[in-house]
């Protein structure tokens, strides 16, 4: 071999096991979460109160809690973001206020979620005075995953052919007409798929919950908008830090984090499925 | 007359609501502001950024928040040295050696890497990283700025592989070619031709992986280790901006100069990610135009 040939021999192996190190990252921490949290997790666990000091029991609570918050920030959100899709796809014509939009929508992507928290208790918790509460949590996480869901959406908006609104409007109806009855049938799988992904990212974020919807521990389970929650990540977080046994926490905590993970992760796998089966169809 | 009334208004409707992430990201701001501001009145601008002492507490209170800034940049420094070349290189083995199955199957992967929650990066540095690391370093805790720096490379190199890999696929296809007429093979085009092509995405693809670190919360408030002062190797605990602001929120009174204070971390860090989220979007358009 030329010394050519092994220089390009040995670049691409260096790069196959970069790759590969990415992947054994990957592994290992689906390994050792799964199997250390299997061990703890039975029906008792989904499905009871956590008890005796949150050193025992299940995490009913929290798996509520996160339902709810997620729940709360899609029904904000999906609707905003397919809306600002729909105006930048379908309305609006290239210029400086699109440029606008789009520079706010990438920098609102680049906002530490941390600051989303402070701006979560200055304006649902305190200037609205929602308290802590599902609602300026699930709020805060709307805002949060805003960007998330008006991408998807555009992206969904575009792949529907031209040719199908020019035969729509061909026929006589209006902009929005087409856009009502043939646009958006279309396009609602992929904006199902965003939205999917969209879930993930709220159920798994903790900061912006942080100082506006999570408590440690709650004797019952949230009975309405305005009740304060315990959260799966706000959960993990908590039995980590703020526990005085750990011996008993930990494998509580390994529990509640193969939940967390298999819920995020079982969310996302099936978005990106969808959307890559998506991306193939030919019209 | 009136159907295109009605079709002015929906129109309307959709380009105010399409304004809201400008709203929201105004909204950000002002907040900000309002509760950090008021810092300032007890603590100079140069004292705030400069003071080398961080004890909210005391009586006197100190609010220098050059220990966090440093801890925040020692993170992020140690995380780029393990994400950058991680991340660059898999961008280049998706794009131009593995073959059109494999990479169908490593893209889900990095974005299933991207969609585990930061709660469980720092959930898995504090219980198995850490302990390897003290162990092999032979220190009585592993929660430091080394620790951190590990779990936080994983979870940049997403955001650096995805956005390289987008920047090498979109070079044109002539550039390689009239590189392999010359003569060259696969690995001389993908270091002198590809790379130095594609390398304004690529240090895009650095910025925002970095400005993903800075903001980064949760992992390093369980991994790092939580010490606020200022640090002088990667193996001391340190304290970052986010973390400090989650750690202490809660215990402050609404109001008090410390929680004003908090806001104020927050306006630093709402403006370094800021400038990399700007760097970035030049970076991104004079790329565009030299390709076209």
């Amino acid at each position: 071999m030329s010394s050519r040939k092994i220089k390009e021999f040995v670049g691409f192996a260096i790069l196959r096991l970069a790759t590969f190190l990415i992947f054994s990252a990957l592994f290992i921490i689906l390994y050792f979460i799964s199997i250390r949290g299997i061990k703890v997790i039975d029906w008792q666990f989904l499905t009871q109160m956590p008890c005796e000091g949150m050193t025992a029991g299940g995490i009913l609570p929290a798996i509520l809690g996160t339902f709810y918050l997620t729940l709360c920030a899609i029904c904000f959100a999906l609707p905003l973001g397919v809306a600002a899709a729909i105006y930048l796809t379908e309305y609006a014509r290239q210029g400086r206020l699109v440029r606008i939009i789009r520079i706010g929508i990438n920098n609102l992507a680049g906002v530490p979620s941390i600051v989303f928290g402070l701006f979560g208790l200055g304006v649902f918790v305190k200037y609205f005075g929602f308290g802590i509460s599902i609602l300026s949590g699930g709020l805060t996480l709307g805002i949060l995953i805003l960007p998330t869901i008006i991408r998807a959406s555009e992206e969904a908006l575009l792949a529907v052919p031209k040719s199908f609104r020019e035969a729509s409007l061909a026929l006589g109806t209006t902009k929005w007409q087409t856009i009502y009855r043939v646009v958006l049938p279309n396009a609602i799988s992929g904006i199902l798929t965003g939205s999917i992904l969209g879930i993930g990212r709220a159920a798994g974020e903790t900061a912006p919950i942080l100082f506006t919807a999570v408590t440690f521990y709650s004797a019952r389970l949230p009975n309405s908008i305005f009740s304060e929650v315990q959260a799966l990540p706000y959960h993990i977080y908590a039995l980590m830090t703020e526990g005085t046994h750990p011996e008993s926490q930990v494998p509580i905590a390994y529990g509640t984090a193969l939940v967390l993970l298999f819920l995020v992760l079982g969310v996302d796998l099936i978005a990106i499925i969808i959307r890559n089966r998506a991306r193939r169809k030919k019209w | 007359m009136k159907r295109t009334q009605k079709e002015n208004l929906i129109r309307g409707f959709f380009c105010l609501l399409a304004l809201l992430s400008i709203f929201f990201l105004l909204g950000i701001v002002i907040v900000l502001f309002k509760e950090g501001l008021p810092i300032f009145k007890d603590t100079s601008l140069g004292k705030f950024l400069f003071g080398k002492f961080w004890y909210p507490t005391y009586e006197p209170p100190d609010f220098g928040i050059l220990p966090l800034l440093l801890g925040s940049f020692l993170v992020t420094l140690g995380a780029l040295i393990i994400a950058v070349p991680l991340g660059v290189a898999s961008a280049i083995y998706i794009s131009e050696v593995a073959p059109s199955k494999m990479r169908e199957f490593i893209k889900p992967v990095i974005e299933l890497l991207a969609g585990i929650p930061s709660v469980l990066y720092g959930f898995f540095g504090m219980v198995i990283v850490a302990p390897l690391v003290a162990k092999f370093f032979n220190l009585p805790v592993g929660l430091n700025a080394f620790t951190a720096s590990i779990v936080l490379g994983i979870m940049a190199i997403p955001t650096i592989t995805s956005i390289s890999e987008d920047a090498i696929s979109a070079l044109p296809k002539r550039f390689k070619e009239a590189s392999f007429a010359l003569g060259a093979n696969k690995w001389e085009t993908t270091l002198r031709v590809t790379l130095p092509a594609a390398a304004g995405g690529i240090s895009t693809a650095i910025i925002l992986g970095m400005g993903r670190v800075i903001g980064e919360t949760m992992t390093v408030l369980m991994v790092a280790g939580g010490a606020a002062v200022i640090p002088r190797s990667f193996f001391q605990p340190v304290r970052t901006m986010t973390a400090t602001i989650a750690a202490e929120m809660g215990e402050t009174v609404v109001g008090s100069l410390h929680f004003h204070s908090l806001f104020a971390i927050a306006i630093v860090l709402f403006v370094i990610t800021l400038s990399f989220n700007i760097l970035a979007d030049l970076l991104t358009q004079r790329f565009r135009r030299r390709l076209e």
